[in-house]
């Protein structure tokens, strides 16, 4: 069973008598374990597609299954539980909380959760210590440079464990080195640890990590193909 | 999320605006400092009145002079001088109030009494010996001073437990000197303790009227006459006729223009409750004001800080809070807000009536006494609870509506 499937995906936004469509008829699987790269220039319409999977927008028809399931009808209260406990996101932006440690901003999904308070801090620092941040625990966010506080988004992406983990343009705001660091734990974490990670990006450079390309142009899929990991040579395995 | 957190986040987003947050409570500590001020204030004038009559007794009638006081103009008329001996002379005439049993004169001074080098300022009372009647008051050693000091205007005194115990610790107070306003005055009794709260006739200083008025003050009228009926029964005809008696004498006919009043016990205790209709409407009405301005400018400071935050809500919500997560986080800062603002109001309050009964101990009497009803400060919590929740509830609102995409893409 697929992790994530789409069928037939249409996205229009209305405005006023103006109808503008986003996505029109979009399929795809995602298997768990998948590294998947969607590619688009802006305006194709690759962000409203990762905003729908992460149950952030809602499609204008067409079907989502998240785990086998249908989740179109669920209130938002049980949608921010899957956001919470099945998904991370990590944004072009970092979005961490200023005047928040380290600590206090990779712990933070954990207080939506389930998790019991004793484990807060075990898994805390697993995740920190995941992207190799253990050093800058209680260094406060705005002392960071631009890659580390991606690699802070990162580890707050993971700190629940999720079973996917979506990425829109992570490497946007970053210089190249830096974005090269980030990109590598995140193919080390699907390497290693099986994440299955959907990433978002117009950079050729970025999406050489993925083991697929997606390509999407005005709201439809281009092309979709298995590629090699150019930097560990490697090719996808199934 | 857990309660404690949701109060921790919200503490947290006070704390990075601390001259923002400080400024905008000003209008609830305002307004809690206004509720704890009057009911603090207003509960120790209503004790003391209290007091005074479980002291009295119910047969005690007062009569003071200036007419009966309607408003805060009047009260200063207790220093006018219109009772005089002729008016005791009139009322002892059994024709004029055959129901009278018996009267004395009164003054008052708040003054400093030494001994050697032990000083306390207390009121000291000038009566008759009949006084010691009046307000069953019981000489534990010596006596009372007697009709004969009256006349011969005798520098004696007789002295509180209290002021026995300041002045002379636990050697003998009597037949020793001791100085009012540089006069010596012999001590002839000690009253025995009588344990009241506030109207402390333990610290009082009793001497006789005459000296009173020729050492101490210089005048020769009386601050009031204090008349014992012979029976509880008889009290409001007595009324009646100190009234009639003394309009008499100070050729009165309309009793609109009465330059004197006479108080029952029952009149006490209804002023009592006047005074306390009249605080209460005092304090609704200064206490709503700040409050609603304050409310005001509380929702106006979340909308602010709620459209600030955008960004932080919509990453809190893609990460998993839920709409109450994030309702529950704003509302939690406002009401700590106002809680906070409530809780340095009932701080400011208390310390503002303290003060002012130091003062009102220092001019009006020395039975004066500081209280803070337990009452006032639930009020003054309730009020800035419930302030912070209703004017915090539409910015809290409208942060929990945002949707995740407009926020975090909101610059």
């Amino acid at each position: 069973m697929a992790l994530l499937e789409v069928e037939n995906l249409v996205k229009t936004y209305a405005e006023g008598k103006l109808q503008t469509p986003v996505l029109r008829g979009v399929s795809f699987r995602v298997e768990t374990g998948e590294f998947l790269a969607i590619m688009g220039p802006s305006g194709s319409g690759k962000s409203t597609l990762l905003h729908i999977l992460g149950f952030l927008d809602r499609q204008s028809s067409g079907s989502y299954r998240f785990d086998g399931k249908r989740l179109d009808d669920h209130s938002s209260v049980a949608l921010a539980r899957i956001r919470n406990r099945q998904m991370g996101f990590v944004f072009q932006s970092f979005n961490l909380l200023p005047r928040m440690d380290v600590y206090g901003n990779v712990r933070l999904p954990l207080m939506y959760s389930a998790y019991p308070e004793a484990q807060w801090d075990a898994l805390t620092r697993e995740a920190i210590t995941a992207v190799g941040l253990e050093h800058r625990l209680r260094y406060d966010v705005n002392q960071l440079s631009g890659g580390e506080r991606q690699r802070v988004a990162v580890a707050r992406a993971l700190v629940v464990k999720p079973r996917v983990i979506f990425a829109d343009e992570p490497t946007g705001n970053l210089d190249t080195k830096s974005g090269r660091a980030v990109m590598d734990i995140l193919q080390h974490l699907n390497e290693e640890h099986e994440h299955t990670i959907v990433l978002i990006t117009h950079e050729t450079s970025t999406a050489e990590y993925a083991r697929r390309v997606i390509r999407v142009c005005d709201g439809q899929i281009e092309s979709d193909r298995l590629v090699v990991n150019r930097r560990t040579g490697d090719g996808y395995r199934k | 999320m857990k309660l404690r957190h949701t109060f921790i986040t919200a503490v947290a987003g006070l704390r990075a605006n601390k001259a923002r947050s400080g400024l905008t409570i000003l209008g609830i500590v305002i307004g809690i400092t206004a509720i704890i001020l009057v009911m603090s204030v207003g509960e120790g004038a209503k004790l003391m009145i209290l007091d005074q009559v479980r002291i009295m007794g119910s047969r005690t009638i007062e009569v003071e002079p200036g007419r009966t006081p309607k408003g805060a103009s009047d009260m200063m008329e207790i220093y006018t001088d219109s009772l005089r001996p002729r008016d005791v002379v009139a009322l002892l005439n059994p024709a004029n109030v055959p129901g009278l049993e018996e009267l004395t004169p009164v003054v008052m001074k708040v003054e400093t009494i030494a001994y050697g080098t032990e000083t306390k300022r207390t009121t000291v009372m000038g009566a008759s010996e009949l006084i010691a009647e009046i307000m069953k008051l019981k000489v534990a050693r010596g006596m009372f001073f007697s009709d004969e000091d009256i006349r011969s205007r005798a520098a004696v005194a007789v002295i509180g437990p209290k002021v026995k115990e300041k002045l002379f610790g636990a050697s003998d107070a009597l037949g020793q000197k001791i100085r009012i306003k540089n006069r010596v005055f012999r001590v002839v009794g000690e009253l025995a303790p009588k344990g009241s709260t506030f109207f402390t006739v333990d610290e009082m200083v009793m001497v006789p009227y005459t000296t009173a008025q020729d050492y101490l003050l210089g005048i020769d009228y009386y601050h009031a006459i204090m008349v014992q009926a012979k029976t509880e029964e008889l009290v409001p005809q007595v009324k009646k006729d100190i009234e009639r008696t003394l309009r008499e004498v100070h050729g009165i006919t309309d009793p609109e223009k009465d330059d004197f009043h006479a108080t029952t016990q029952a009149d006490a205790i209804a002023i009592v409750g006047i005074i306390t209709t009249i605080l209460t409407v005092l304090l609704t009405s200064v206490a709503a004001v700040s409050l609603v301005v304050g409310g005001i400018g509380i929702m106006n400071i979340m909308l602010v800080s709620v459209t600030e935050r955008t960004r932080e809500v919509g990453l809190r919500k893609a990460i998993g809070a839920t709409e109450g997560d994030i309702l529950r986080q704003f509302l939690f800062e406002s009401v700590a807000l106002t809680g906070v603002g409530g809780l340095i109001g009932i701080a400011l309050g208390a310390l503002l009536s303290f003060l002012t009964t130091l003062v009102l101990r220092q001019f009006v009497s020395s039975g004066w006494g500081f209280s803070l009803p337990i009452s006032a400060v639930i009020l003054g919590v309730g009020v800035s609870t419930a302030v912070g929740v209703v004017f915090g509830l539409y910015p809290a609102s409208i942060a929990a509506r945002k949707n995740p995409i407009e926020a975090l893409r909101y610059e």
